[in-house]
């Protein structure tokens, strides 16, 4: 048999996959873009943060935006996980599977960066050996690394579920008994993944000589701890919605039901409604409480086209009420509507995300220093788009080879 | 608005009068050699410098013959309650050393520069590039403080090192080393600075030049409203000067 039939047994049972030679033409132009991020990580790595667009003034740049997006857009798979096995949501056995690999490439794709971020990435255990109780970053560092261990835990069973693997009998026992516990992951997982997405908000609601980033608190966490765990669990379901899309666009097979989608998009619509409310009020208070403290106005906070009020105006409109209306209305039904919901959801929490790593950096707050622009250069979005290519990567192996949506054969009959 | 004031018995301060600077950059000077920043090779990136100590040159933005300027010189500013401390992942800095100077122990920093966010001061820097000093250079590197490796963030520590030999000829002298004389213990901006702008002391000993400089009726401090409590004063007769020190809205 050749290996090109050889390939064909590893399929899940009763699919159809694009050829081999298609699909290795697919994984050569992410490879490239990948070996090219690699070779800027290498660069990174040999000459220094030097290499990069970040400087003095903007200690967190792209990178720390794109971890924070990738983490809260990632958040799908804590989220869901606690609604499938503790909340017993049975339906969303369909899309659980999808969340938790989303979710192992986002947290994984971040440790990526994180560890190119710190200046001493060999220093990076430092954060358990001499832990700081009192920084939010304690905290991030020690639940984001406890967690993917967990979403390794969940992702293991899925490989192991593999059509060649399974035959083995003791790996086909392993994937069962670790299905079995898997609601303790998931609550194990629910409960890392909250504290540290609400860590990664606190992060910046705690820089109290920073006005624009700095809350008040509720006991020992400021406002942002919780607006980042909400904004996270409503654009998690929203971003599994849209990968989900995008795979039976690109793959021309239908890998789960509306219905199901649509269950995810209601909601993560009404964790973003409720996420809405108190986004609001949190932003009134800043506005009539926090920078009149501060000795500044609203208007300080924004400059020229680069950090202009159309940001704040779009994470706070066009990103929050309109999919609110799209995905808690009948809107739902129609996919246009769906879809375009699920998208500026997600595109609400990049923006609010990258306001608090950079614009809140820029914003002077010393009264005789002026707005500094950042600008990411080449090392910098290389190795970003090398994560993407990763994630893509790691999301079409496991299409083609694992048994990840149980309803993909049934809606393909032909 | 945060955190909690630490109280120490010895407070080392700092007082600047703005009125007698003159912006000549002695004080920048005479911190990179006293503390082993290397030569920049991007000095003019000054958002990639590295100033421990920094002039700043203020206008109050009216035209002649109204115009006028002032230059500030900015050290850390040695926060009571700094905002840097609480966030460090690793206790790369911290404020439990007697005479509240914020420490920075650069073998435990990770470089996550969580701390640069933190400061509003921008008085933390943090190592792009391996230093490098040209040939023959290296000789004048002084011993008595580390050179910092790529990769961590550093700051002015209002050379520290100095107050230990300050500590160490009191007790040969027979001396208290609790309780210095006025000017046993300057840092090298003060010592080098032309104008006599620049005044450094115990801000809670009595005998101390700098303890009755603070209750000057011009002495104020950077961004008071926000909290930080510093320990660096500064000093000027100009009230736009002085307002500039902090943010007003229109109302105030």
């Amino acid at each position: 048999m050749s290996f090109i039939e050889i390939e064909k047994t590893w399929y899940p049972e009763g699919v159809e996959r694009c050829s081999l030679g298609k699909f290795m033409k697919w994984l050569s132009v992410l490879g490239v873009v990948a070996l090219y991020g690699f070779f800027a990580m290498i660069v990174c790595f040999a000459y220094g943060l030097g290499v990069t667009g970040l400087d003095n003034y903007f200690g967190f740049g792209l990178w720390i935006t794109f971890d924070l997006a990738v983490i809260a857009l990632g958040a799908g798979a804590f989220f869901t996980g606690l609604l499938r096995y503790i909340i017993r949501i049975d339906e969303l056995k369909n899309i659980i599977n999808l969340t938790v690999i989303k979710g192992f490439i986002c947290y994984s794709g971040a440790m990526l960066i994180l560890s190119l971020d710190v200046g001493q990435p060999i220093r990076s255990w430092f954060g358990y050996w001499h832990p700081n109780v009192h920084s939010m970053l304690t905290e991030v560092i020690f639940c984001i690394t406890c967690y993917l261990m967990v979403l390794i835990i969940e992702y293991i069973p899925l490989i192991l579920e593999q059509k060649q693997i399974n035959k083995i009998p003791f790996l086909h026992n392993l994937a069962h008994q670790m299905h079995v516990v898997m609601p303790l992951f998931a609550g194990i997982g629910a409960f890392l993944s909250t504290f540290h997405q609400g860590s990664l908000g606190g992060m910046y609601g705690v820089m109290f000589a920073r006005p624009y980033a700095f809350r008040d608190g509720f006991f020992i966490w400021p406002w942002t701890f919780f607006l980042f765990v909400l904004s996270a669990i409503a654009s998690g379901p929203c971003m599994t919605v849209l990968i989900c899309g995008f795979m039976e666009k690109i793959t021309g097979r239908k890998l789960t039901t509306y219905r199901v989608k649509s269950l995810m998009c209601k909601i993560g619509g009404t964790m973003l409604l409720i996420y809405t409310v108190f986004k609001y009020l949190d932003t009134w208070a800043w506005i009539n409480d926090i920078l009149p403290r501060a000795g500044l106005t609203f208007d300080q906070m924004f400059y020229g086209m680069v950090y202009g009020k159309w940001l704040f105006f779009s994470e706070l409109v066009l990103c929050l009420i309109v999919p609110v209306i799209c995905l808690l209305t009948p809107l739902r039904k129609k996919p246009f509507f769906m879809y375009t919901g699920a998208i500026l959801a997600c595109a609400g929490v990049v923006i609010n995300r990258y306001v608090f790593t950079v614009q809140a950096l820029a914003q002077p707050v010393l009264p005789f220093t002026k707005w500094e622009i950042y600008t990411p250069n080449w090392a910098e979005w290389a190795t970003s788009l090398m994560v993407i290519a990763y994630g893509f990567i790691i999301m079409s192996l496991s299409y083609r080879y694992l048994p990840i949506f149980p309803q993909e054969v049934g809606l393909n009959k032909k | 608005m945060s955190g909690q004031k630490k109280e120490f018995p010895i407070t080392w301060g700092m007082v600047i009068d703005i009125d007698k600077c003159t912006g000549c950059g002695a004080c920048m000077a005479s911190c990179q050699t006293e503390n082993n920043v290397e030569p920049q090779r991007e000095a003019s990136n000054k958002l990639r410098a590295t100033s421990w100590m920094l002039v700043y040159e203020l206008t109050n933005d009216k035209a002649f013959p109204n115009h006028d300027i002032a230059y500030l010189p900015r050290p850390c500013q040695q926060c009571g309650n700094p905002p840097c401390v609480s966030v460090c992942p690793v206790i790369a800095t911290d404020k439990n050393e007697d005479g509240g100077i914020v420490s920075q122990v650069y073998p435990r920093c990770i470089g996550c520069r969580y701390c640069v966010a933190a400061c509003p001061y921008h008085v933390r820097y943090f190592g792009w590039y391996d230093p490098i000093w040209p040939e023959g250079m290296e000789k004048t590197l002084s011993p008595m403080t580390s050179v910092r490796p790529r990769g961590v963030v550093e700051k002015c520590t209002f050379c520290h090192h100095r107050w230990t030999q300050a500590k160490d000829a009191a007790r040969v002298a027979g001396k208290d080393p609790d309780n210095l004389d006025d000017g046993a213990y300057v840092t090298s901006c003060v010592q080098n600075c032309p104008s006599g702008a620049l005044a450094f002391g115990d801000i809670k000993n009595p005998k101390h030049k700098v303890h009755e400089l603070v209750k000057s009726p011009y002495a104020f401090r950077l961004l008071e409203r926000l909290g930080t409590d510093t320990q660096v004063y500064y000093i000027s007769r100009r009230e736009w000067v002085r307002k500039l020190g902090d943010n007003y809205l229109k109302s105030e």
